[in-house]
């Protein structure tokens, strides 16, 4: 029962590193950088959920009973990410970072930065 | 007069719990927790302004189960694109024509847009009639719209009933 | 096996660091910079958590924390600064 409690929990381990991995990946690799924010909002923030779920199952094991702060650590990046996401890409809309070539509808950006409604 | 005490006797009662799980459980945690669980209300009370209450709490359970499995699903699918040639990579700004009203349930639908597949939100217009959005990969703009719009907003709307 | 599988899930974590840090030096865009830095410091308190289960302490969480709260400050201050574009308006 422990081993596959720990089979389960290096599993988890190895795949948060491997999330990790690929969201750094694709912030050297992805072309432009509104492309680049998709990276660590979602392939980091699941590789550190993976990673902090791993860690409160080890803890267990241990018998150290459960400790709460990983939630707390993972709660709160899951709630941040989104928000500096936002905040990050408004600041570079605003400083008229390039798009990549063949954006769809990159005109909208236009649209954005005064805050309107779409036309057309 | 006990309104007077307690501002917010929620997030009080939320406070010590976090308080006393992130130290341990002992008598001058408890105390210090209390203080702290009930002064702190005092000074935050006047910041926060009135928002939409969570009607149906059950709902809102069902909603971030969902939207965690959502997460799982995305970031596979993301890391499919990031490993892939950058070539095939068509991505794009939308944006999303709102039903829902309020500040507070626009800032939920926006951060579950932005921790779900391929899509970042970018801005509201200023009437916030609009949610423009940032996608990695546009195959077909409307059945994004429609998809986030049934998956995401129509949930939302029930569990803040507006 | 765990003490394997947390060294080459700490070698994966590093590697990623070392990738943020190539954003962060060619950029070109400031936002891009400032991304890298917010990728860096979500991958730090990885590193670290990984540390305390390594050495199976508790300290290392406390410091985690700090870091969580810390770097999502200091990202909104950027972008905040960013926005503005200027320190005296």
């Amino acid at each position: 029962m422990i081993f596959w409690l720990e089979a389960f929990a290096s599993f988890l381990l190895l795949t948060g590193g491997v999330f990790i991995l690929i969201g750094a990946l694709g912030m050297v690799k992805l072309p432009d950088f509104y492309t680049r924010l998709h990276a660590p909002t979602k392939a980091t923030t699941l590789g550190i959920g993976c990673i902090l779920v791993a860690s409160v199952m080890l803890h267990a094991l241990r018998g150290e009973g459960l400790s709460i702060q990983e939630l707390v650590i993972s709660l709160f990046l899951f709630i941040t990410a989104p928000v500096s996401a936002y905040m990050v890409a408004k600041a570079a809309l605003q400083r008229r970072t390039p798009f990549k070539e063949g954006t769809v509808n990159e005109e909208m950006s236009k649209d954005i930065l005064v805050r309107r409604a779409p036309k057309g | 007069m006990l309104k007077k005490l307690f501002p917010m006797p929620l997030h009080s009662v939320l406070l010590l719990i976090v308080w006393l799980l992130l130290n341990d459980l002992s008598v001058g945690h408890l105390v210090l927790g209390l203080i702290l669980a009930i002064s702190i209300p005092w000074v935050a009370a006047p910041l926060s302004d009135p928002h939409a209450r969570v009607k149906k709490p059950l709902h809102a359970l069902r909603y971030i189960l969902m939207v965690l499995g959502d997460i799982v699903v995305s970031n596979f699918e993301v890391a499919g694109r990031i490993l892939r040639s950058n070539k095939h990579l068509k991505p794009g700004l939308i944006a999303l024509p709102l039903d829902l009203t309020g500040h507070f349930p626009l800032a939920v639908l926006a951060s579950t847009i932005s921790l779900t597949p391929g899509t970042v939100s970018v801005d509201f217009s200023e009437d916030m009639k609009w949610l423009y959005i940032h996608a990695l990969h546009v195959d077909d703009e409307h059945s994004l719209i429609e998809r986030i719009k049934t998956r995401y907003e129509a949930p939302l709307r029930e569990i803040f009933a507006c | 096996m765990l003490t394997t599988v947390l060294m080459i899930v700490s070698v994966m974590v590093g590697l990623a660091l070392v990738l943020n840090t190539i954003r962060l030096l060619i950029g070109p865009s400031t936002a891009d910079r400032i991304l890298a830095l917010d990728t860096l410091y979500i991958n730090s308190i990885a590193l670290i958590v990984l540390l305390g289960l390594y050495f199976a302490s508790d300290m290392y969480f406390e410091s985690a924390l700090l870091i969580a709260m810390l770097g999502f400050v200091s990202t909104a201050a950027l972008a905040k600064y960013m926005l503005r574009g200027d320190i005296i308006e």
